[in-house]
């Protein structure tokens, strides 16, 4: 581990953690009734809904995920904040108003409203689970990240504390809590994050060997022969034990003290070359794993992310100060930064990974094109694969259930409206943060080349412990936060909607609230063994995928049901069920998915990445076809107002 | 159907202008943000020209459609507001 568990960033944790618990339990003394329970009696003032919806938004992926993929890949991982926030536009222009209007509070009470289908009941209820389902998997991954290097616990134990917490808090307490959990978390985030910011700003930035806490990179002087193979290195404490060219990369195996490292052969001129310092990452044939060489105890490994040279309004300098955020972005654009690239092999029985140095100029992190194949060695599906992820998180948002709900949750639209507005410009604020704390882990030396997910908490510790686990905690809070609100939004679906709609039990109130509590435990330990699967994976391309299948599921019928008058119940039906299938269907033969099998990912049936393109047309036609050819079907009389008028128009 | 805690809004004579107001504003927003991930798309190097004190044009388009999102979450909420003053009969409280 290259970070260690310190008690104070222990202490800070727990009692936050603490602290978050006895706020739950203290709201849900208020909290009898199942309206109480389901949707917060519609009682929440605006202000603390919107700072609760932006506590509901901002999960772990926002904070962890894009922050990590920016420190990684640059401005590409800025594109999910663009994306996300964009969402919010259809949520608030296109969708919440209408549904609000017709008086129901889950998209299929809606949708029954004005249909009252069976068959409606079923698949809006099984999409809101599916769906919710999908966005978990990401939140317990994140979970599992934040544990790992705070308390020194192995990921799936991070897991299972996430997991077991929130089905307390959801059992024991249901919305009411989660609304001012939501809105202490939502609020914290943007305070410790612009802290954060500040500090950084202020820190400002400075090349590898002038930075203040950064690992300084070595290099070996050291000659080649003819063959272009290393032949001797200056320093004669180390012994040559191997080398290999991977791919566009040469990789040099030293040994010295009886540790061996890796190293890469920059540019040669001449015979003369340099060696520069590498990662790796060993698992020998007996199964030891060791880092840098060494066991994972030694802290051989090191965090790397830093300037290869520093440029402030054209001219080198070794460190800059006290930077403003314009001036900032603007010198990693003209500067050029470090990054440690992963290969992976197997040589002599062993199976190795090296993170060797590269030199990316500041140009080209600050557009989008590094981790999105968008220029070099682009083809059209990669585009098209790029275009099919901006469009899921766009029409993502208004699609998913556990936003929608809180939507219902104050008694006027227009203070609806005013908390919608609320929560956009929180979230806003927040995301343009991302791009400066992801930019800023990104050459501050602090980043895990195993995990992108921990890159901004990270970045915290660089401004000391008490911050680190300030931000870790809030990290971990917006995790509770996030499950708690998608796995109500579970127990809404299977308690209403299946149970007590589809099924037609006439369930009393206590019992209804008895069942969302055991739905509650049900899809906790769903969301745990999933969590557990998908730990390799960064976060935001986990919730990429959950807002492709929502957008894909209920966005279709959403929009038609509001604005086209020839929507039967059958159309809504079919197009529900084609776009869970289809976009499941699609990620579940993706590369990503044949990777967790442990098959080659090039070898995947379906090439890209994202659902979206093909999934919510299709799942748009699907309705159009399927309405058209079940006419007699009954009209939407709920909103027929509405549709004639916009007709009219 | 004692879950159902939406209250009755009764009729609100701005509906259909608060639906068409939402509508256009959504059609521009989505144009701009299409436009974005156009240029994305087919000319990342675009993206890369310095336009304003520095910075590329993906820092700028992109805060640009983060803060155009709260601007206009901002507009629609006070033309929805005034329309319901202007179109429904005083509350009774």
């Amino acid at each position: 581990m290259i970070y260690e568990a310190s008690p104070v960033a222990i202490g800070v944790f727990v009692g936050f953690v603490v602290f978050v618990l006895w706020v739950s339990f203290y709201f849900a003394r208020r909290t009898r009734d199942a309206k109480g329970y389901f949707a917060a009696g519609g009682q929440i003032h605006w202000f603390v809904n919107g700072i609760a919806f932006a506590g509901d938004y901002l999960s772990a992926a926002s904070f962890l995920g894009i922050a990590g993929m920016i420190a990684f890949y640059g401005y590409d991982g800025f594109l999910y904040s663009i994306g996300f926030l964009a969402g919010w536009v259809v949520a608030l222009f296109v969708v919440a108003e209408p549904l609000k209007r017709l008086g129901k509070y889950t998209l299929s009470d809606a949708l029954d409203a004005a249909f009252n289908s069976k068959g409606i009941q079923l698949t809006a209820g099984i999409s809101a689970l599916v769906v919710s389902v999908c966005y978990l998997i990401p939140q317990m991954v994140g979970a599992g990240a934040l544990v790992t290097p705070l308390l020194g616990m192995p990921h799936y134990v991070g897991v299972l504390i996430v997991g077991v917490i929130v089905i307390v808090i959801v059992a024991t307490a249901g919305m009411t809590s989660t609304t001012y959990v939501q809105f202490l978390k939502g609020g914290l985030l943007i305070i410790f994050s612009t802290i954060l910011a500040i500090s950084l700003l202020n820190q400002g930035m400075a090349v590898n060997e002038e930075h203040p806490s950064a690992h300084k990179l070595i290099t070996l002087d050291a000659t080649i022969g003819a063959d272009g193979t290393v032949i001797a290195v200056a320093d004669a404490s180390y012994e040559i034990i191997s080398q290999r060219q991977q791919g566009k990369v040469q990789l040099v195996r030293l040994q010295q003290d009886e540790i061996q490292t890796w190293w890469s052969v920059s540019s040669s001129e001449g015979s003369a070359v340099e060696l520069q310092e590498a990662l790796s990452r060993t698992t020998t044939a007996g199964g030891t794993l060791l880092y840098n060489g060494a066991p994972r105890s030694e802290q051989r490994f090191f965090q790397v992310g830093s300037l290869a040279n520093l440029i402030v309004d054209g001219e080198e300098v070794g460190s800059l100060e006290h930077t403003d955020p314009f001036q900032f972005l603007a010198a990693i654009q003209q500067s050029n930064v470090t990054r440690f690239i992963p290969v992976s092999f197997e040589d002599d029985g062993e199976s190795i990974t090296v993170w060797y140095q590269t030199v990316t100029p500041g140009e080209r992190l600050m557009r989008p094109g590094v981790r999105f194949k968008l220029d070099e060695g682009s083809t059209l599906l990669s585009k098209l694969d790029f275009v099919s992820l901006m469009m899921a998180l766009f029409l993502g948002t208004a699609a998913l259930p556990h936003i929608l709900i809180r939507y219902y949750t104050v008694r006027r639209p227009r203070d609806a409206r005013k908390s919608t507005v609320v929560a956009i410009t929180t979230i806003g604020f927040f995301y343009i943060l991302t791009l400066f704390l992801g930019m800023g882990a990104m050459v501050n030396g602090v980043l895990d080349v195993e995990s992108s997910n921990m890159s901004a908490p990270l970045l915290a510790q660089n401004f000391g412990v008490i911050l680190f686990a300030c931000i870790s905690a809030l990290a971990f809070a917006t995790v509770l936060g996030t499950v708690s609100g998608l796995i109500v939004a579970s127990c809404g679906a299977v308690v209403h909607d299946l149970m007590h709609h589809f099924m037609g039990m006439n369930l009393s109130e206590k019992s209804q609230v008895r069942n969302g509590k055991i739905v509650a435990a049900v899809v906790g330990g769903i969301a745990i063994l999933l969590g557990i699967v998908f730990k390799d994976i960064n976060v935001s391309f986990l919730v990429g995928l959950a807002f492709a299948v929502a957008a894909s599921a209920n966005l279709p019928s959403i929009v038609m049901l509001l604005f086209w008058k020839q929507t039967t119940a059958k159309g809504i039906t079919a197009s529900i069920l084609a776009g869970i299938v289809s976009s499941l269907g699609l990620i579940l033969f993706s590369p990503m998915m044949w990777d967790i099998y442990g098959l080659d990912a090039a070898n995947a049936p379906i090439p890209l990445e994202n659902p979206g393109i093909i999934s919510i047309p299709l799942s748009f036609v699907v309705l159009v076809v399927a309405s058209l050819a079940t006419q007699p079907d009954r009209t939407p009389v709920a909103v027929a107002p509405v549709s004639a008028e916009m007709i009219a128009e | 159907m004692q879950h159902k805690p939406a209250p009755d809004l009764g009729t609100d004579a701005a509906s259909g202008f608060k639906t068409r107001i939402g509508l256009i504003l959504f059609a521009i927003y989505g144009l701009i943000y299409v436009g974005f991930v156009l240029i994305n798309t087919f000319s990342p190097q675009t993206m890369g020209q310095i336009v304003l004190a520095g910075l590329n044009l993906a820092v700028v388009y992109g805060f640009g459609l983060i803060i155009l999102a709260i601007v206009m979450g901002l507009i629609y909420s006070v033309i929805c507001s005034r329309a319901e003053d202007r179109l429904n009969p005083p509350e009774e409280k």
